[in-house]
């Protein structure tokens, strides 16, 4: 019996870490808690992808509470459409033009970093995996999304880089490209490390969004579980009490 | 006092409010012997009861149409005071539901309570367990994810794979030519009234005919059957003691432990990690775009993979079924002379590995993109699956059992 259960248990265990067999996504590394992050976060969002992306299920006024800003710094210095605080982080480009001039609107980004395999470390490589391409309409392709439809908007703040593939065979001889890396050739108004620190901070703020209740859930759930601790002891002791007629 | 007791004497001349109180709580016998494996029928209670409450109130704020799903399940995550918590109750809840019933299952299958006089209290628990998995894949396709849409894609098209009828039969389940607006109304109302009721129904049956006959226990031995007497009762079992409050206070502290990890599940991992709320569902249903590999959730797959296995569409699906249909002839499979596996011989503790191995490869094997090599996989778990059933009349009988004691042990 005691055996049977040990061999389940060790089969549970290749279970536990399926992999996603894509793109080497880099960590992100990011933290929920750092409110400096979430302040850039939010204000590279605005600048750089509001213009396109909205976020029609955040309340300016719910990002605002959550990531420590004042209703007159959130409406001073991020709202740029004339929103009211109180109504949902929508852009002002119609959907219909979008899809028009992109070949697909720009997805809403509420959801995107839960909504990816990998969650923020996808978002975090996606945004720095822009590489030269001239076949693309826009001229550049993404290494972990492949002929996605957005152009490099951050491209100034990065430069451009091209990507290196090397052509390999593999054991049936088929031929195929691996890919290297990239490489910079030309540069952005800002330094590798510090469009990392950008990318990461924007991610932060959309790992926010993705689930804005996720920080007080947590700390909610330590008290949860002492209660529930304290309860099972009390259960237990109670039921200590009544089996001692059974023995 | 005087006035509560006055009151309960009113309804018992009314209403069999204290014989049934005695019959199916106070009163009622169960072996003293219960082990770890006897938490689980009071827990799957529990989480029904979760699903049923959660599910009123996430039914207030939900809006089943095709436009307003999927925002509507985000504002019951954002906007609803404590919505989030509700949902994460009941989605997580559906995953622990199906964990308490694979366990409560295998708690059968180890000491034989499908066994002669058990097999209406099994046979009912196996029409609960397919309710169960209608009740899940309907309220799957509710958030209206990508998940969710493709998902049910895939298993209604399963019902076109049958010869003549399939078509329209499919076509008859949607509602449509593919899943869409009228799809997600009628699966509405079939999770939120029609397969409830059918569950909560058949869990009442499931306990009648289980209090009709009385509980197993792991050494499977009759305490009906055994000696009278006991410090309660001159006729009751020797070996039994009352339901109330015995075990009542015992499966209180089973209540406890299950929701620490409950908890635990919803407060820091609510996705688990992909398991129990799929990445691809936080993308609302595309019609358009067919996500990479469409997986069912983590309780379906070893059917998923004995479905893929078999070359054959309409065949896979009679394969399928038939992977169920076992389930159910258990009790007339098992033609051994003791019901515990604690007295069963080698043979068949070697099967129930082989099974349990087999069913657990087959659930892994279902949640990963099909390959030749995982295909033959599938297929050689899947002969072992049902091989498991269908020999076991043979090994059941052939296999060298251990004396079973008179009176039950520990």
């Amino acid at each position: 019996m005691k055996k049977l259960i040990g061999i389940l248990l060790l089969l549970a265990v290749p279970l536990a870490g399926v992999a996603s067999g894509h793109a080497h996504l880099d960590s992100a590394n990011i933290d929920l808690n750092n409110k400096e992050a979430l302040h850039k976060g939010a204000k590279y969002f605005v600048n750089y992808c509001m213009g396109c992306h909205s976020l029609q299920y955040e309340r300016w006024e719910r990002m605002a509470k959550d990531i420590g800003l004042t209703k007159e710094q959130v409406m001073d210095n991020l709202v740029f459409t004339g929103a009211k605080f109180g109504e949902t982080m929508k852009n002002a480009m119609p959907a219909e033009d979008a899809a028009k001039w992109f070949g697909t609107a720009p997805p809403d980004l509420s959801l995107i970093v839960r909504s990816k395999k990998g969650g923020p470390d996808w978002l975090y490589t996606y945004l720095r995996s822009f590489y030269l391409d001239p076949s693309r309409p826009f001229g550049v392709n993404n290494h972990v999304f492949k002929d996605v439809g957005m152009p490099h908007v951050l491209w100034e703040l990065q430069g451009l880089q091209k990507a290196r593939f090397r052509t390999e065979k593999d054991a049936e001889g088929h031929e195929h490209e691996v890919f290297e890396g990239f490489e910079l050739v030309q540069p952005g108004s800002m330094s590798p490390e510090e469009y990392d620190a950008m990318v990461r901070d924007l991610t932060t703020f959309l790992a926010y969004v993705s689930e804005p209740v996720k920080l007080k859930r947590q700390h909610l759930g330590v008290w949860v579980i002492l209660f529930l601790v304290v309860f099972t002891v009390l259960a237990y002791l109670m039921k200590k009490e009544y089996w001692k007629d059974v023995h | 006092m005087s006035m509560l007791t006055n009151l309960v004497g009113w309804i018992d001349e009314r209403f069999p409010l204290t014989k049934v109180w005695n019959e199916h709580l106070a009163q009622y016998y169960a072996p003293k012997n219960f082990n770890f494996w006897y938490y689980f029928g009071s827990l799957a209670i529990l989480v029904l009861v979760n699903q049923l409450l959660t599910g009123i109130f996430l039914t207030m704020n939900y809006k089943p149409d095709a436009t307003l799903a999927f925002g509507s399940v985000e504002y019951i995550m954002r906007d609803v005071n404590w919505g989030w918590l509700i949902r994460y109750m009941h989605s997580v809840g559906a995953s622990a539901f199906f964990i308490v019933v694979y366990l409560h299952m295998f708690r059968g299958l180890l000491y034989g309570s499908y066994r002669k006089p058990r097999e209406l209290v099994w046979i009912f628990g196996m029409l609960i367990y397919v309710a169960l998995m209608a009740e899940a894949f309907m309220g799957y396709l509710l958030p209206w994810g990508q998940m969710s849409y493709w998902g049910a894609q895939v298993i209604i098209s399963l019902f076109g794979a049958i010869p003549v009828i399939g078509d329209d039969l499919s076509l008859w389940i949607r509602g449509d030519y593919v899943v869409s607006d009228a799809t997600l109304n009628r699966f509405f109302a079939f999770h939120v009234i029609a397969v409830p009721l059918i569950l909560v129904m058949l869990v009442f049956l499931h306990i009648v005919a289980l209090h009709k006959v009385g509980s197993n226990n792991p050494d499977g031995i009759e305490i009906k059957k055994g000696p009278k007497g006991n410090r309660w009762s001159d006729t009751a079992p020797a070996d039994g003691i009352p339901f109330h409050p015995y075990y009542s206070v015992k499966d209180i502290v089973g209540v406890g432990v299950f929701l620490i990890l409950f908890a635990a599940i919803i407060f820091w991992l609510p996705g688990f990690g992909g398991w129990f709320l799929e990445p691809d569902n936080f993308t609302p249903a595309n019609p358009l775009k067919t996500p990479e590999h469409i997986v069912p959730l983590w309780y379906f797959t070893p059917f998923y993979a004995i479905l893929r296995a078999v070359p054959d569409k309409f065949l896979g699906v009679v394969a399928m079924g038939a992977a169920i249909v076992m389930l159910f002839l258990l009790p007339w499979l098992d033609r051994s002379p003791v019901k515990s596996i604690r007295y069963k011989g080698p043979i068949f503790k070697t099967w129930l590995v082989i099974f349990v191995i087999s069913f657990i490869a087959l659930g892994y094997l279902g949640t990963q993109p099909a390959t030749p090599g995982r295909t033959m996989m599938a297929q050689f778990f899947g002969v072992l699956y049902f091989l498991f059933f269908l020999l076991m009349p043979i090994y059941s009988k052939m296999d060298k059992t251990k004396p079973v004691p008179e009176r039950v042990t520990k």
